[in-house]
């Protein structure tokens, strides 16, 4: 038997009459992680306290990643943004001097329009959500009833053999021009920080 | 309990979305306000690969990955030019890096 197999079965068991215990308390938990983190980062005076509770954020990210089958992307976000990016903003918040930072004022001068914007946009958010609810459905598809080329490539491959087979076959070009990014981005990094150049 | 659906992740990306969105437009330190841009990039991320569960490809999750690679860059150049200021001007308060205003 494929031993890609049991990756089905979870899948076929979400009939309408038994719903898994497990999975909305790991997903309320790692959500309600996530926008708690999200409020704390905009919220907290100390900048290395508001980079301890986005590096948080995105640990509680990675979690609801991997609840939705992308291993890959779960492990890149781990790798490159808790791991390299954070790394990144601890470093300069620690070069560039926060004391006199920390006694200031927290938020700008405009900081209710910040707000009344923000509200604005999550009421729009909100109602794209209620008008639009027929254009999610409400089960997601399970893999054993499509005949999908794809769907199949994808169960019997892995995901991460099938991240690479989409990398190398139709995205190849943004593939190069994203090596050609990081490449432009590591340049001017070098080059923005030069005392003299 | 209701099954979780689409929508559920769409609303954790959503309010992930508004609270970068806050940060960006209401905090002083530049440093914060690099970081909240961090968190729309993530809320981003977190839409497209739940459309790509629910689509049952794997675009969603390419685009996902491109978008991780964008974010790196952009923070390394950010926090160059963030460097920089601070090594002429001394200060990281948005309300400072006013040398441009009429």
């Amino acid at each position: 038997m494929n031993p890609m197999m049991h990756t089905v079965a979870p899948m076929t068991m979400m009939s309408p009459g038994m719903a898994p215990v497990a999975t909305p308390f790991f997903f309320y938990m790692l959500a309600g992680l996530a926008i708690a983190g999200g409020v704390l980062v905009i919220m907290l005076r100390n900048a290395v306290h508001s980079a301890l509770s986005l590096i948080v954020t995105l640990l509680a990210v990675t979690g609801l990643y991997l609840m939705l089958y992308a291993p890959f992307v779960a492990a890149v976000q781990i790798f490159v943004y808790a791991g390299g990016i954070m790394l990144l903003f601890l470093f300069v918040i620690m070069l560039v001097n926060i004391d006199r930072a920390a006694k200031d004022r927290r938020f700008n001068r405009m900081w209710p329009i910040g707000l009344a914007a923000g509200c604005g946009l999550f009421a729009l958010f909100v109602s794209a959500f209620v008008k639009g609810r027929a254009l999610f459905p409400d089960r997601m598809m399970a893999m054993s009833e499509s005949s999908n080329t794809q769907q199949i490539a994808d169960l019997l491959y892995g995901n991460v053999d099938r991240m690479g087979q989409y990398r190398m076959g139709p995205y190849t070009f943004a593939f190069e021009i994203a090596s050609l990014l990081l490449l432009v981005a590591i340049l001017g990094a070098v080059i923005m920080t030069k005392k003299k150049i | 309990m209701v099954p979780i659906t689409t929508l559920h992740y769409l609303v954790v990306a959503a309010a992930l979305f508004v609270l970068g969105v806050i940060g960006v437009l209401t905090r002083r330190n530049v440093v914060i306000v690099l970081m909240s841009i961090e968190l729309i990039l993530n809320a981003v991320n977190l839409n497209l690969v739940a459309f790509s569960r629910m689509w049952g490809n794997l675009h969603g999750q390419v685009f996902a990955i491109f978008i991780v690679v964008d974010a790196a860059a952009e923070v390394a150049v950010g926090l160059g030019i963030l460097i920089a200021f601070f090594r002429n001007k001394d200060t990281i308060n948005v309300d400072e890096i006013d040398l441009l205003k009429w």
